[in-house]
């Protein structure tokens, strides 16, 4: 896959050459000095944790939650085992960066746990991976053991007192392991069913012990912030929302693939480095942050800036960074279509308004879409979204909700014909 | 029931984990256990998973059957019914869609002569829709058993695809 680099996680990868990913090419690229930096100088955990609050950088994966701030909330004195997780488990639609660190540079991730498991007091940690892209998870393990034979993993590390291990455990097909109570339970070899919160990770999470999970981009994001200092990365974005990015732009582009730019860099820009709307047709709509997060009509995207803030005061969300983009052949029904049907094939069963409501949503709107729509339909779905939302233990929900309701908001109008008429308003066909 | 390298690799899962915590690797060991399967297995139905071979994985790992057999129903990789030598799994949400994801599963229904879910008649090729697989960029995505991913499967590349695995 390509990806085009200008950021702090892919600075210097070279993705074109098979070992890129290697511990000898990361080294050369200046990795572990972060690491090295802080065992040298024994660095006080607080500061470590200090410097990552001052960098600005917000949980990468999705709830944009302030990385600095998440580790604090570890108890410092806490006498047993704790544990830092990363959730590799990228599985809402839309998102495929967390694939391409693994695959071009998965020591930024193995550097960056370890100082969080340096900064947390942490003994172990586990990096959870999508079941799907198995292939990333083999050669995540095979750099786990480059790091291994290094010293840089294991008892005493670089020779000095301070020892961690991590590990790799895979998902085998699950939507919402992503969730990171689901991820636990799913870590601990059970069925991935969210917990209630609280408690939170933090006092009870892997095995009941002290836990902080992040996302893959978060922890990659580490190495640069310690090595280079937070104030660097937070001046590679904007205010409270520091550092680059990494969006994942598909659908109709001419250039699908990853690019990392600095948050508050314009969408038009980033329309543009994807090679602009493919067959120069006119773009209708615009998902700004993975399946979850409202969709927004392209003239609103086109006068926004991609950064947390700003997508957020439009009405949709950041969210994972992952763009989707769909152009004026796009018929609004059946693309949300494919979006109610995978909520409801994801749903976990566990709590009913989602386990049923999904399955409503998807129904409704399958039949609008071919045709058989019902007048009253909208309103159905509306009733249903609202006995969903906010009534279950995690969030899946609401993520099914928030597409149907911004679906049906800016583009009722072809909702509303294919109800009346029978026939939509757009000739639609799956390219 | 299992190779000796099938359990030297299940031995591996149970070492990650924390001695009193061996419940955690069913997952790798139940995924072992259906690699060999598909491996091994000359027909459908010995290449899919069942409850003997559940209950023997949940033996050696040290859990009742029936904590496994959910784990193995919960997580749709892991195949409860029967299936081809070759296990062709194609993306078809939404962002795939947009890109042909679609299209490249109805035609190689077509090439197979079969429909989503089915399995040809010599048992060679079974067909399904798969949600997202976190490589959108990549669309049309296939997954052939699950493990390895083929990108950007335009039909050209389908065809290739299909005369290197007969």
């Amino acid at each position: 896959m390509a990806v085009f680099v200008n950021g702090v996680i892919f600075e210097g990868v070279d993705t074109a050459a098979p070992d890129c990913w290697r511990l000898e090419a990361y080294m050369a690229r200046g990795g572990y000095q972060a690491l090295k930096k802080i065992l040298d100088n024994k660095i006080p955990q607080e500061d470590v944790i200090a410097e990552v609050k001052n960098s600005g950088l917000r949980g990468r994966g999705g709830a944009g939650f302030p990385t600095g701030l998440k580790w604090s909330f570890m108890p410092r004195s806490f006498p047993g085992d704790k544990y830092v997780v990363c959730n590799t488990d990228e599985g809402e639609p839309g998102t495929f960066k967390d694939r391409d660190i693994i695959i071009y540079n998965p020591h930024a991730l193995i550097e960056g746990m370890i100082i969080a498991g340096y900064a947390m007091g942490c003994k172990a940690g586990y990096n959870y991976i999508h079941g799907e892209i198995f292939e990333a998870y083999e050669l995540f393990e095979e750099a786990l053991d480059e790091a291994r034979k290094a010293g840089l993993l294991g008892q005493n590390i670089l020779g000095t007192d301070f020892s961690f291990d991590l590990f790799a455990h895979h998902g085998y097909g699950a939507y919402i392991c992503g969730e990171e109570t689901a991820l636990l339970e799913s870590l601990e070899g059970k069925k991935g069913q969210p917990r209630f919160k609280p408690p939170f990770p933090a006092s009870f999470g892997l095995y009941g012990k002290p836990t902080t999970i992040n996302n893959t981009e978060s922890f990659a994001s580490v190495p640069f912030i310690i090595r280079d200092g937070g104030q660097k990365f937070l001046e590679a974005g904007k205010p409270n929302n520091g550092g680059t990015k990494l969006f994942s732009i598909s659908g109709h582009v001419n250039r699908p693939g990853n690019y990392e730019i600095p948050l508050g860099t314009p969408f038009a820009t980033l329309l543009e480095m994807a090679g602009g709307m493919k067959d120069g047709k006119k773009l209708k709509a615009v998902i700004p942050g993975g399946s979850s997060a409202p969709v927004l009509p392209g003239e609103v995207m086109m006068e926004l800036t991609m950064d947390y803030d700003s997508i957020s005061k439009a009405g949709s969300m950041l969210g994972s960074g992952a763009v989707i983009v769909m152009n004026e052949d796009v018929c609004m029904v059946k693309a949300l279509e494919r979006l109610a049907y995978f909520y409801h094939e994801e749903s976990c069963g566990q709590c009913t308004p989602c386990r049923e409501g999904t399955g409503w949503l998807y129904k409704v709107i399958h039949r609008i879409a071919n045709g058989e729509g019902r007048d009253g339909d909208l309103e159905l779905l509306e009733s249903v979204g609202n006995n969903m939302a906010g009534r279950t233990i995690c969030a899946l929900a609401d993520a099914a909700v928030f597409p149907v309701r911004s679906f049906t908001k800016h583009f009722r109008n072809e909702f509303e014909h294919l109800i009346k008429h029978k026939k939509a308003l757009v000739d639609h066909k799956w390219c | 029931m299992l190779s000796a390298q099938s359990l030297a690799k299940i031995d591996r899962e149970l070492a990650k984990y924390p001695a009193d915590q061996f419940r955690s690797a069913i997952m790798g060991a139940l995924r072992i256990a259906l690699v060999e399967r598909h491996e091994t297995g000359n027909t459908p139905e010995e290449r899919c998973l069942n409850a003997d071979v559940i209950e023997f994985v949940a033996n050696y790992v040290g859990i009742p059957p029936v904590a496994a057999y959910e784990v193995a129903t919960f997580y749709n990789m892991y195949d409860m019914k029967p299936v081809g030598k070759y296990k062709l799994t194609v993306c078809t949400n939404l962002p795939c869609a947009l890109q042909g994801g679609v299209n490249a599963a109805h035609y190689i229904g077509e090439k197979l002569g079969i429909g989503i879910g089915e399995t040809t008649a010599d048992g060679k090729f079974t067909l399904l829709e798969g949600e997202c697989m976190g490589a959108c960029g990549d669309a049309p995505v296939l997954l052939v058993n699950n493990h390895k991913m083929c990108s950007f499967m335009t039909r050209e590349a389908i065809d290739k695809k299909l005369a290197e695995l007969e």
